[in-house]
């Protein structure tokens, strides 16, 4: 029996492995550079996080009695459990990647029905999560050691810290945003918590404290060009974020700039970067319009400058982002193309004869 | 000439050149032609035969029914052979009536009542040529062509567009009549232009047919008919696409393109008016585009409408590879069938046999909102959207989402990086639809007569009981008048 198919009798050649194979390929130079600056404990943290999101995806599909091989081949979960692992502190215990990835993929993603069903960014949610419930270990920063460095880690030294939580000595840092917070609860002005802190220049080649997505700012930016180029993601979410960080940062910075930093240090200090390319960009939890997705990207890019700028965490990015993912259904209701044909209300339009 | 913007639409890979390089040749005739009597959108024709007639070629076999349907004519000469069931040149295959016609091999035409002069004609002439010659809509919507023309012209054309987009993969049938009868075309057009007086008339060709443009070009020098060169793009030929890109203006909502002025007909419509009105020939042949992975020689040929796809394959030399997929028409838009026996009828524009690499099926997988079906439908739909609700059955709310609306292009389900079938979960719904509103009506119908019936039936109650006491007041006023009488009389006595 030939089974009769609807037309269209030909195909794109396009699937969703292959659009999550190209985001994959996109975060590749960053991540490879973060491996680089961070050295072991930053690639041990990143292989526990994607093996354990693996594993139990595999889990929680075979409860469910799920194919287990198509609905792991198609990289959502490694996709989500590599972003997280690019937010995390590079030298975050071993069971801070697993407990996040395995409630990014889980409860995250899964307990909503799988792919394509949550209503929160998996990464960004599991980063709530961990940062809530575990700060110490979510705030611990180090300074970057490039691997052939003289203090980098050597691979024994990094098990140590990856797996054993053994900090080494001295070499913890604050990150640029929590330093400004904490030097401000101090009463110490920008001009004074910036000096011999902050060069623009140099924080856009990542010589600083950071994870690794925000040391590598600039890959981020190529990867993020190169999503655009290729078509799977469009410019109107990305540009809205940065703009929406980067508008209200400069007109207070031009108000007083001792008490609000600039947009240069808010753009390329924490999740920004990150999230304007690869978070908010996660199709599942953004509007379905160009439209849509532009009024998304402004409210997390704001949402991110006000929780900075008033609220009580240094960074704002997973806030922001899990807001606005909770305002997407509402602004899918309300904002749709015009249909041909119809008004923007959706009233026929008049017949027109014309000359 | 200013061209306006397009919204949405795809580029998928065009493999014309399969078949673009070939000569329209003439098919060999068929032993036999199976001529269905419904080849049209509206009510199938009347047969005006009987099985043993003879028949020439061109005659008129069978008769439109009604406002909208066309009539039928013999493709060539020869005897009835039968008058039933055949299988339709349709995904299901299921037998629709057919006139079976055995060729007795000469090709005989009937006497044909000749224009020396087509411009002298009423456009009341021209349109009655064209209902008589059981013209079509050859572009794929086989809306009978005779019917458009008098409804644009009573209410008032100013541009006529011709669509010469033929934006369906393979399909070459368009490209090669533009280059071959480029001047018939021309004539046509101009013959259908007269008859709606039409001011402005424009010929849409997309720019990957550039020879098309030249013949086209050459053709219409010294003429009103303008050749505007349209960016290549899927469904440009699509009647609302098409008029959106050259005109900037939309069809309202439920409207014809008559509402804003504009009458659209595809240029193999043009030619076949042509042959109409000047030459007297009805519409008994098209051509047709044989191509696809799997056929050896793809091909463009005029075949007589009734003979079976198997011939065409085989005039193209048949396989070269087993095909995948057999489809009636382009592939965007197409139908798969299985029994090569079945006719070519007035729509059928191409006949593709497809290998699985040029198909691209995969199983679904779930819907990740990637919203490219979004940017590529060229209504302005949200096909995601639509096609969840339409998964719980909420056909409602994909109605409220602009269901009615989807012209069923296909572009959605041909970007889907999750490869749902979405234009498959559309035209359910439509399908569904229409059940419901039949089932709908019907009731309303009995509902209708069952009122009726409740009403007569008291009306005879009503009236029996009325017709009752009016005896019982008639009797009773005879008593009164015997009594009165009697007393009368009785008195009188007294």
């Amino acid at each position: 029996m030939n089974p009769i198919t609807h037309s269209p009798h030909a195909h794109a050649p396009v699937s969703i492995g292959k659009v999550m194979g190209t985001v994959l390929l996109a975060l590749t130079p960053a991540t490879l550079f973060g491996f680089w600056l961070y050295g072991w404990p930053a690639i041990n943290l990143w292989a526990v996080s994607l093996i354990a999101a693996i594993v139990g995806e595999a889990f929680v599909l075979r409860w469910q009695q799920r194919a287990v091989r198509p609905a792991l081949m198609d990289g959502s979960g490694i996709l989500t459990a590599w972003l997280l692992a690019m937010s995390l502190p590079p030298f975050a215990p071993w069971w801070i990647a697993v407990l996040g990835s395995l409630f990014a993929v889980v409860v995250g993603k899964q307990i909503f029905g799988g792919l394509g069903q949550n209503v929160f960014n998996p990464a960004m949610a599991a980063r709530v999560m961990l940062l809530i419930s575990f700060p110490l270990e979510m705030t611990s920063w180090v300074g970057p050691l490039p691997l052939g460095s003289a203090h980098a880690p050597g691979l024994l030294d990094s098990l140590r810290v990856t797996f054993l939580s053994q900090p080494l000595d001295g070499m913890a840092s604050a990150s640029l945003l929590g330093h400004v917070k904490t030097e401000f609860t101090r009463g110490v002005g920008l001009d004074q918590a910036l000096a011999g802190y902050y060069a623009p220049l140099s924080a856009l080649w990542g010589s600083r404290a950071g994870s690794l997505g925000e040391s590598a700012a600039v890959f981020i930016l190529l990867g993020g060009v190169f999503l655009i180029a290729r078509r799977i993601v469009t410019w109107h979410a990305p540009l809205a974020m940065l703009l929406g960080v980067a508008v209200p940062a400069l007109l207070f910075n031009m108000i007083d700039a001792n008490h609000y930093a600039g947009p240069l240090v808010h753009l390329l200090s924490g999740g920004v970067m990150l999230g304007a390319f690869f978070i908010i960009t996660d199709p599942v939890t953004s509007p379905n319009t160009a439209t849509g997705q532009f009024i998304f990207g402004l409210g997390c890019g704001l949402l991110t400058w006000i929780i900075r700028t008033w609220g009580g965490y240094p960074e704002g990015v997973a806030f922001a982002v899990m807001l606005m993912n909770a305002a997407t259904p509402l602004i899918d209701q309300y904002v749709k193309p015009r249909i041909y044909g119809r008004d923007r209300k959706g009233a026929a339009l008049p017949a027109n004869k014309g000359s | 000439m200013k061209l306006f913007e397009l919204r949405g639409g795809v580029h998928p890979e065009g493999r014309k050149d399969l078949s673009a390089g070939r000569h329209i040749r003439v098919l060999p005739l068929p032993k036999k032609l199976f001529v269905p009597l419904q080849q049209h959108i509206g009510a199938p024709a009347t047969p005006l035969v009987n099985v043993g007639d003879k028949v020439l070629k061109g005659q008129l076999i069978a008769l439109a029914q009604g406002a909208v349907s066309s009539s039928i004519h013999a493709p060539t000469s020869g005897v009835i052979a039968a008058l039933g069931d055949f299988p339709a040149p349709h995904p299901s295959g299921l037998p629709v009536p057919t006139i079976t016609i055995e060729s007795d091999g000469e090709d005989k035409w009937i006497a044909r009542d000749e224009a020396y002069d087509p411009f002298a004609l009423t456009p009341e002439d021209i349109a009655a040529r064209v209902g008589a010659a059981g013209i079509v809509g050859l572009g794929g919507a086989t809306f009978p062509a005779a019917l458009k023309l008098n409804l644009s012209r009573n209410s008032g054309v100013h541009t006529l567009i011709m669509n010469g987009g033929e934006c369906e993969p393979y399909l070459t049938c368009d490209d090669r009549i533009m280059r071959e009868r480029a001047g018939q075309i021309v004539e046509g057009i101009r013959l259908i232009a007269h008859a709606v007086a039409a001011k402005e008339i424009l010929v849409g060709i997309e720019d990957n047919k550039p020879d098309a443009i030249a013949a086209m070009q050459a053709a219409a020098e010294g003429t009103p008919v303008k050749v505007v060169v349209m960016p290549s793009m899927y469904p440009m030929g699509s009647e609302k696409q098409i008029i959106q890109v050259l005109t900037g203006k939309e069809i309202p909502a439920g409207g014809r393109p008559a509402d804003i002025g504009v009458l659209v007909h595809n240029v193999a419509t043009a030619y076949a008016v042509q042959q109409a009105v000047c030459y007297g020939k009805p519409l008994i042949s098209r051509i047709v585009t044989v191509s696809g992975g799997a056929i050896m020689t793809p091909c463009n040929v005029e075949a007589l409408i009734g003979t079976p796809v198997q011939e065409l394959i085989d005039f193209a030399d048949g396989y070269e590879q087993p095909a995948a997929r057999l489809v009636l028409g382009g592939p965007m838009m197409g139908q798969q069938f299985t029994h090569t026996g079945v006719p070519v009828v007035k729509g059928t524009s191409g006949v593709l046999a497809l290998m699985q690499d040029e198909i691209g099926q995969a199983e679904p997988s779930p819907c990740i909102r990637c919203s490219t079906c979004v940017r590529a439908c060229p209504i302005g739909l949200v096909p995601l959207e639509m096609a969840a609700h339409i998964r719980v059955s909420d056909l409602s709310g994909a109605v409220d989402l602009g269901l009615k609306d989807c012209i069923a292009c296909g572009s959605c389900s041909y970007v889907c990086p999750a490869h749902i079938p979405l234009v498959h979960y559309f035209n359910y719904a439509k399908g569904d639809l229409a059940a419901q509103e039949r089932t709908k009506l019907k009731q309303e119908a009995t509902r209708k007569l069952a009122e009726a019936r409740n009403e007569r039936l008291a009306r005879i109650e009503r009236e029996r009981a009325e017709a009752a006491a009016r005896r019982k007041a008639a009797r009773e006023a005879k008593e009164r008048a015997k009594q009165e009488a009697a007393a009368k009389a009785a008195e009188e006595a007294a």
